[in-house]
């Protein structure tokens, strides 16, 4: 993380560099506090950012705290990661015209706005290189998908602080953004270190005649970063996947999470990789047009496995099993690399806290 | 090109084959749509009915007539029994083609045998008739067929049609028994026994009920059939057919875009299993 030619931005210049993106005609998003949680929200200045907070996350828990009351960034992650921005939760896909002469078809995907995303942690990061390999540099490229992602513009911070649920380091995908942001800040004691990764991240940078960094400052950055690393307790053992998930098929611990999964989805909806969608008809009621709009679905659904007179995965132990094993072993397969990045959040935010970690373990268990 | 851009085709001819189930001929409306469409034998279309929904359906004509596309639905359910519904000159949409088919080439010059169950076949239909436009180029055709009951035996009038090409069986069999049927009375792999086969020049293509399938694949494999010649046409629900949407996984694989037509020695570890 530290290779990278970084400056100093002191606390009140932190608003210089949110303007100097606005000026480039982006819509800042940043995680603000609302219900009771952070959540991506428009933001002009520096103000509405969360100051002050923390939040304190454990299997089936998340709540805001009093933390450091001049750090901004103390809110590690929300329940929404980059994906509702790229994969939309709700996607027109084709508009359906039905004339007397038949039906036309109209499946222009629509501009979407130049926006800035501050705030994007490593995790997030990683799982939105892993939706690109899905939606657009797959066989079949999705046109909606990248429109929105080329309007992206992204201002990562190194996190300095995990939460019990987080196990990236674990997962190779963090607590430091290596690549596939614009900018990244590390937040310290007094101020920012802030670096480019990309020709627009280094054109703002130029753009605010801020020192380089010295050593101390790097050094204290290189610290909180591997602090936060060396702070996650948990981890999954990747060594043996994918076949161990595969073998482990027939194991009776699925029966044991299945009395406990309330098959809800919400470990699918928050996950920042999850992919799953169905395609909704909605015409209007007249009739003469109609939509096909695309929904985020997941394997947690009867719909999803279900073909006529037949369902592929009729009860919670067959989708909570369909889940763990495509997110770590098919999911190699298909692309290349696990399914999941270790941000935590499909444990944070399960109703009844179960822990993808520990049922890793009690699977992958040799002798059961 | 976007994968999901909807292409207006008519209706122009629509086929009664038994009670349910019919054969539509579609036409694009597009000249350009219709000149640059292409497909190979056992892939499917995303058919779309406005204000109802999309289902995937395998196109059934010869791929080297690909201005006529013909399909053949089956009444089960919501989307299906609109189309159901629809007439000569009536509009649809159609996305495609997509996913692989049979393995119509590898299968040139080989004994080819088909082995199907169930209510009708017709994915498996397009490639048996494209085989017999071209029966000089294949080797023996043996079609097996199991159904359930008598009365699902659907196109009798298409397996005696079958029956009359030049070295080619067709045996059907069925679980119970029925005052008209004087075939087989048992289940398809039964009908394995009466045949002659020579295992080392076959290729074998099933399309059915996965356990069927299943238990096919298992017969001819101790028969001698090597798993690499064994195809099997797979089912999963599918919501984008480009491997987009997750519906359609099996183990590693996308049903639309991995198969739907699938090598046995590739699949057999992920059947009879539900991810
Ligand atoms: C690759 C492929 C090729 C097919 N080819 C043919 C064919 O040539 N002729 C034919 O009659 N049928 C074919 N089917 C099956 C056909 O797609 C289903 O019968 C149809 O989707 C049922 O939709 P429905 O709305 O009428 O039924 P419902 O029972 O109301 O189903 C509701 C929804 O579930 C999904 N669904 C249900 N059953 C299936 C299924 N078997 N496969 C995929 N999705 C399903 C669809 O999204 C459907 O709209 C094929 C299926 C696949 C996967
Ligand atoms: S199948 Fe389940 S685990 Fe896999 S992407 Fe879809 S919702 Fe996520
Ligand atoms: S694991 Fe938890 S979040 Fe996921 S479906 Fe089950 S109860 Fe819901
Ligand atoms: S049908 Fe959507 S992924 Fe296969």
């Amino acid at each position: 993380m530290t290779d990278r030619c970084a400056f100093k931005l002191p606390r009140d210049r932190f608003d210089d560099l949110l303007q100097a993106i606005r000026q480039r005609n982006y819509l800042l998003l940043a995680p603000v506090e609302r219900d009771g949680s952070v959540m991506w929200g428009e933001i002009e200045g520096s103000r509405e950012l969360a100051w002050g907070k923390a939040d304190s996350q454990a299997p089936g828990s998340y709540r805001l705290e009093a933390g450091h009351p001049e750090r901004c960034f103390e809110v590690t992650h929300g329940p929404q990661s980059l994906k509702s921005l790229t994969f939309s939760p709700r996607q027109k896909l084709v508009h359906v015209r039905c004339g007397d002469d038949g039906l036309t078809f109209d499946s222009e995907a629509a501009e979407s706005k130049p926006t800035a995303v501050i705030g994007v942690r490593a995790c997030d990061l990683a799982a939105l290189k892993m939706q690109e390999r899905i939606f657009i540099e797959g066989e079949y490229a999705d046109p909606y998908f990248k429109a929105r992602r080329e309007k992206l513009l992204l201002v990562a911070v190194n996190c300095t602080r995990a939460q019990p649920t987080c196990f990236c380091a674990s997962m190779g995908t963090g607590p430091a953004a290596e690549s596939g942001f614009d900018l990244v800040l590390t937040e310290l004691e007094e101020g920012f270190l802030v670096a480019a990764g990309s020709r627009t991240g280094e054109e703002i940078i130029a753009s605010l005649n801020l020192d380089a960094a010295g050593e101390p400052e790097q050094e204290e950055a290189r610290q909180a970063v591997e602090a936060c690393a060396a702070s996650q307790t948990r981890s999954i053992n990747t060594e043996q996947l994918p076949q161990a998930m595969y073998a482990a098929h027939d194991h009776p611990h699925w029966d044991d999470i299945a009395s406990r999964c309330l098959s809800c989805a919400n470990c699918t909806m928050v996950c920042p990789t999850c992919f799953c969608h169905a395609v909704e008809e909605v015409p209007t009621l007249s009739r003469d047009e109609s939509e096909r709009i695309r929904v985020w679905d997941s394997c947690f659904t009867p719909e999803h496995g279900y073909i006529h007179g037949k369902n592929m995965r009729p009860a919670t132990r067959e989708r909570y099993r369909m889940w763990l094993t495509h997110k770590l072993a098919a999911w190699i397969d298909q692309f290349g690399s696990s399914g999941c990045v270790g941000c935590g959040r499909c444990i944070t935010w399960c109703p009844v806290g179960i822990d993808l970690t520990a049922e890793v373990a009690a699977l992958l268990e040799k002798d059961a | 090109m976007n994968p999901y851009a909807i292409h207006a085709a008519r209706i122009a001819e629509k086929i009664q084959e038994a009670p349910g189930i019919y054969t539509f001929r579609l036409l694009f409306e597009d000249e350009a749509v219709a000149s640059a469409f292409a497909f190979a034998g056992g892939q499917f279309n995303m058919l779309y009915v406005a204000g109802v929904g999309e289902i995937p359906i395998s196109i059934v004509s010869d791929p080297d007539r690909a201005r006529e596309l013909d399909h053949t639905i089956r009444v089960v359910g919501r989307v299906s029994e609109v189309m159901g519904n629809l007439q000569e000159g009536d509009t649809l949409g159609i996305r495609g083609p997509f996913g692989h088919g049979w393995p119509l080439d590898e299968a040139r010059g080989r004994d080819v045998l088909v082995v199907t169950g169930g209510l009708g076949c017709a994915p498996v239909a397009g490639a048996i008739e494209y085989i017999f436009r071209r029966r000089e180029q294949y080797g023996s055709v043996k079609i097996m067929h199991g159904v359930k009951k008598p009365r699902d035996l659907l196109f009798r009038e298409r397996f005696d049609a079958w029956r009359q090409h030049p070295d080619t069986e067709v045996l059907l069999a069925s679980d119970v028994a029925g005052r008209t049927w004087h075939y087989h009375i048992g289940v398809v792999t039964e009908l394995f026994d009466e045949v002659e086969m020579e295992p080392e020049r076959s290729i074998v293509m099933m399309c059915g009920p996965e356990v069927m399938m299943r238990l096919a694949a298992e017969h001819m494999g101790r028969r001698g059939v090597p798993r690499e010649r064994m195809y099997l046409s797979m089912e999963r629900n599918m919501q984008c057919g480009i491997g987009l949407c997750g519906h359609c996984q099996i183990g590693p694989y996308f049903a639309c875009k991995d198969g739907p037509v699938m090598r046995y020695d590739r699949i057999a570890p992920f059947l009879g299993r539900d991810v």
